[in-house]
């Protein structure tokens, strides 16, 4: 599969007035065309910087771009002045955001923020900008449409927000959508609903998808690919079934402990990861998760682990996986 | 929406009817009759000019009979100035108060406004800190030092300007300047804070996601929200201004309502007080209403039912 | 799939077995706890303590509260007595600030005039803080009918200019220390309320505040235990804001003649005093106006910085 996005060896710091946070550590992942792939981590592990990053949105300063690459469709945008930018977000990669009630602008009408990026990028006159924009809204299951186009955000539920939010980042059929935990903010079963629209939309329009969440039950349901990110790492990517059916890294694992399942017998109690991401002001010298981790050893504390290939599209990052762990263990 | 501007409406009238009711009955528990001065009239002057001034009647005559006469725009007549009434005083010296006030106005919002802007787009550098302490000292330095002291030096030591009179638009500069200071430093603070919420708030990432260039996202999106507070400071500046013309108007001798004022109260001209009171309480509360009003255009957000959430 | 890994591959270490020791939970050096934690009140006063602005302004308050203590003791002259031989002097090491047109010692005069102020403004926010608290306390606890009654009642009074109402008061009852606090509350406590209601509206459904309740904990202790020192942060922001305008509002009154009345100098009454001769006089007017100017400047700085120590949230 072509890729449209290549993340090559990212790093990405804050300053703060405690010093430098080291948020994002050396990251590699790819998108292909009309994929959708998942980064999961916790709050703080880097995850929503690197779905800014990749957009250029992330204020600088504090942030920095220390290095790498962010490839798309050839180009890489770390490279881009924020003029070319601009002609790229919105139109190529659109994005939305976690809490649908403060992200769209309170005081002008829903209409008029979506034919606002059409006028932009597509060059369409108001009229043309409105036909497409209450077809736009239709799509993402908003009924009366045409009435709707002329109401303030305050007169949307969260979930008709977030509808609309994805009609803005749509509107100009972009090749990449980043959602940047879209439905973290909504009811359960709203949850669902924006999740339907998005891959509904998806199919339809071929976009692929960069999903960031928490929750690995918004990832069952409409990913392909899953990347596992911890503290500014990545620790564990594979395909979904992989991911599910055969983790290997103890933190992946624990998060799959975490999370109830349907086939879960009845007694069989969750198991929370106990403890706290480290600091990333001075982040460990071994592995990141070994402070949390069950299955600890001594090298852990002292040496970052390499990468473990189980396939051509699994791999994990943990001391475990080495051939010695097994022998050490079973001695 | 009609229902909320009835209700606005109400509640300005009855705010409105205790303010003259309070000070018709302050008046009236003044000791002594207000003819008392230096010679004591005979006693058929004062049974004459008790009947002028309906002193004589019960005090609940005299109340409805002031209430009907306000609702006609008659004040009554002056105590001190004979034969003049108190409307032929106040629209007499109301002019050149109302021209200051609205330049005053006008100034603080336009000044004050881009000082604010310019202060959180360059938030902690060097044209911050410079807005923040003009604002500090415009809002700690009371309008009569500051009056006093651009008298002093601007124009008495440096003649550029007059140092009394109101006649040249020059001689308006100072007052003007003395008025709006304070005015100006409130205006850029609430800009300043207000600002720098819109420039973190999501909905300003969302435009950048879009693409949006600078200026459109400044224009379309920043601005407008960002002087959404200053709105609901013109009841508030309205006072300001009326407050600090009385004094202001007193040190650069400009013959208005305010210089007015402070006369009357110097010489117990109760009538003119009274007046002169209600005007002002007129005025503000006009301000008043109409900032809700227009704050219900400006934003959406608004409830039509009950006014705006504290 | 992925690119290259920048760790090399374990192989390349010197791997001993013993490195595959697992760890007892004892060993490890999880859960340092970073930095130690400081209670919200400590939080808050180191936080003001370093800022430089803030401090600056309680330094100057208390150096002026000193000075209105001390100033006129140790000066030989007293506020009230004329010396017609020696008007409008300028400073000297006589007279430190000059002297006024009937010869009264400005210096001694200046700090006589800034007990007055402070008293105004320092009483009229205590009086302001109670009603307020109380008054707003009840509005945000019982919330309903009772808010919804008090709160317009407050309101009216609160559209009602409170200027016109205080120049009023003063004109039917004779100006004096008493009067003037008086009258300058009269509408003042009503922004306390509001504040205090805020805060208790929004303190009263916290988690602790029902367990208490649930409890059994009676409405005083609820009020005085839990949410009135809960709120006590924007308290006394807005107490410490609210004495600069009560001097601000009494040297108004002053300069209209309705301030405290002659011999007895407030700030104001003494700029107003000084407004006629001062272009020629200029010390007359300077000292007081500069004491008040720099008193109001100190309590809104620390004002400001008190808010900002207290909810770091809004700092940006």
């Amino acid at each position: 599969m072509e890729p449209i996005l290549q993340v090559k060896d990212l790093n990405v710091s804050f300053h703060v007035r405690g010093g430098e946070v080291k948020a994002v550590r050396g990251m590699n992942f790819e998108v292909g065309k009309g994929e959708t792939v998942a980064i999961v981590g916790e709050s703080g592990s880097g995850k929503s910087v690197t779905a800014q990053t990749i957009m250029r949105l992330i204020p600088s300063p504090p942030s920095v771009i220390k290095k790498g690459e962010v490839i798309f469709q050839g180009q890489d945008l770390l490279k881009k002045t924020n003029k070319q930018m601009e002609a790229i977000r919105g139109k190529d990669i659109g994005m939305i955001f976690q809490d649908p009630m403060t992200s769209l602008n309170p005081t002008i009408k829903i209409g008029k923020q979506i034919t606002e990026v059409l006028i932009k990028h597509q060059g369409m006159s108001f009229s043309e900008a409105k036909k497409h924009g209450i077809e736009m809204l239709k799509l993402v299951g908003i009924k009366n449409a045409e009435e709707r186009f002329d109401q303030y955000p305050h007169e949307f539920s969260g979930g008709m927000r977030q509808r609309a939010m994805i009609a803005i980042a749509l509107a100009c059929k972009p090749t990449l959508l980043i959602a940047d935990e879209p439905t973290t903010a909504l009811d359960v079963t709203i949850q669902a609903q924006i999740m339907d629209v998005m891959k509904e939309m998806q199919e339809r329009l071929g976009t692929s998808i960069i999903l960031i969440t928490h929750d690995l039950g918004v990832v069952a349901g409409m990913c392909d690919r899953v990347i596992v990110m911890y503290a500014g790492e990545v620790v564990e990517t594979g395909t979904k079934w992989e991911i599910f059916k055969n983790p290997q890294h103890p933190y992946t694992k624990g998060l799959l402990r975490s999370m109830p399942r349907l086939d879960q017998k009845k007694d069989e109690p969750l198991i929370p990861i106990v403890g706290t991401p480290p600091d990333l002001i001075k982040p460990p010298v071994g592995c990141p998760f070994a402070a949390r981790c069950d299955e600890a050893m001594r090298i852990c504390e002292r040496v970052d682990p390499g990468a473990t290939e189980f396939s051509d599209t699994h791999m994990a990052r943990c001391w475990n996986l080495h051939p010695m762990a097994k022998e050490a263990q079973s001695s | 929406m009609l229902r909320y501007v009835a209700n606005k409406f109400f509640y300005m009238l009855v705010s409105l009817f205790i303010l003259i009711s309070a000070t018709f009955f302050l008046m009236k528990a003044i000791p002594g009759d207000p003819f008392m001065g230096e010679k004591k009239p005979s006693p058929e002057i004062l049974a004459r000019l008790m009947e002028q001034y309906d002193l004589d009647k019960p005090v609940f005559q005299q109340y409805t009979k002031y209430l009907g006469n306000i609702v006609q725009g008659d004040f009554g007549l002056s105590m001190k100035k004979q034969g003049e009434s108190v409307t032929g005083i106040i629209v007499d010296t109301f002019g050149p108060s109302l021209r200051l006030g609205l330049i005053a106005i006008v100034v603080s919002v336009i000044v004050g406004v881009l000082l604010g802007m310019l202060a959180a787009l360059y938030h902690r550098k060097l044209i911050d800190n410079i807005a923040m302490i003009i604002s500090v000292l415009g809002i700690a330095v009371p309008s009569f030092v500051l009056a006093s002291l651009l008298q002093f030096v601007l124009a008495e030591k440096a003649h550029i300007f007059n140092v009394m009179g109101f006649e040249g638009p020059l001689d308006y500069v100072l007052p003007v300047m003395a008025l709006s200071a304070q005015p100006i430093a409130f205006i850029a603070r609430l800009t300043r804070s207000s600002m720098l919420e819109v420039l973190h708030a999501d909905y300003i990432k969302t435009a950048k996601a879009k693409g949006l260039n600078w200026i459109a996202i400044m224009f379309r999106h920043v601005i407008r929200n960002g002087i959404l507070p200053v709105v609901t400071y013109v009841g508030p500046m309205t006072a300001n201004i009326i407050t600090g013309s009385v004094v202001i108007e007193q040190i650069f001798g400009i013959g208005g309502i305010g210089k007015q004022f402070v006369e009357s109260i110097t010489n117990r001209d109760y009538t003119v007080i009274m007046g002169i009171t209600i005007f002002y309480g007129i005025l503000l509360m006009l301000a008043r209403f109409l900032t809700d009003i227009v704050y219900v255009f400006v934003d959406p957000r608004i409830k039509l039912t009950g006014g705006k959430e504290r | 799939m992925e690119n290259e890994q920048r760790m090399p591959h374990p192989a390349a270490l010197n791997l001993t077995p013993e490195d595959f020791q697992k760890i007892g939970p004892d060993e490890k050096q999880s859960e340092v706890i970073q930095r130690e934690s400081l209670s919200s009140w400590r939080d808050s006063w180191e936080r003001l303590r370093k800022n430089k602005l803030a401090m600056t302004g309680l330094i100057i308050m208390i150096l002026i509260v000193i000075m209105a203590i001390i100033g006129p003791m140790i000066s030989d002259y007293d506020y009230e007595t004329n010396d017609l031989m020696n008007t409008n002097m300028p400073p000297s090491s006589e007279h430190w600030f000059g002297t006024d047109d009937l010869g009264r010692d400005v210096f001694v005069r200046t700090w006589m005039g800034a007990r007055i102020s402070l008293t105004v403004g320092l009483a009229a926010a205590a009086i302001d803080l109670m009603i307020g608290v109380i008054y707003g306390g009840i509005m945000g606890y019982f919330g309903g009918r009772v808010d919804e009654f008090m709160n317009k009642f407050a309101e009216i009074l609160y559209s009602i200019p409170y200027l016109l109402v205080t120049i009023l008061l003063l004109v039917v009852f004779e100006p004096s220390l008493g009067t003037i606090i008086l009258a300058l509350t009269i509408t003042g406590w009503i922004n306390m309320s509001w504040i205090v209601r805020g805060e208790i509206m929004q303190l009263k459904n916290r988690e602790y505040v029902l367990a208490s309740r649930s409890m059994g904990a009676g409405t005083g202790r609820l009020l005085f235990r839990h949410l009135i020192p809960n709120a006590m942060g924007p308290i006394i922001v807005t107490l410490t804001l609210s004495v600069p305008s009560a001097i601000f509002a009494e040297a108004f009154l002053s300069f209209l003649g309705l301030g405290v009345q002659a011999p007895v100098a407030s700030w104001g009454s003494m700029i107003n005093d000084a407004l006629s001769g001062w272009m020629y006089y200029p010390w007359r007017m300077l000292f007081p106006a500069l004491f008040i100017s720099l008193t109001m400047l100190a309590f809104n700085i620390f004002g400001d910085g008190l808010r900002d120590a207290l909810d770091p949230k809004l700092k940006k």
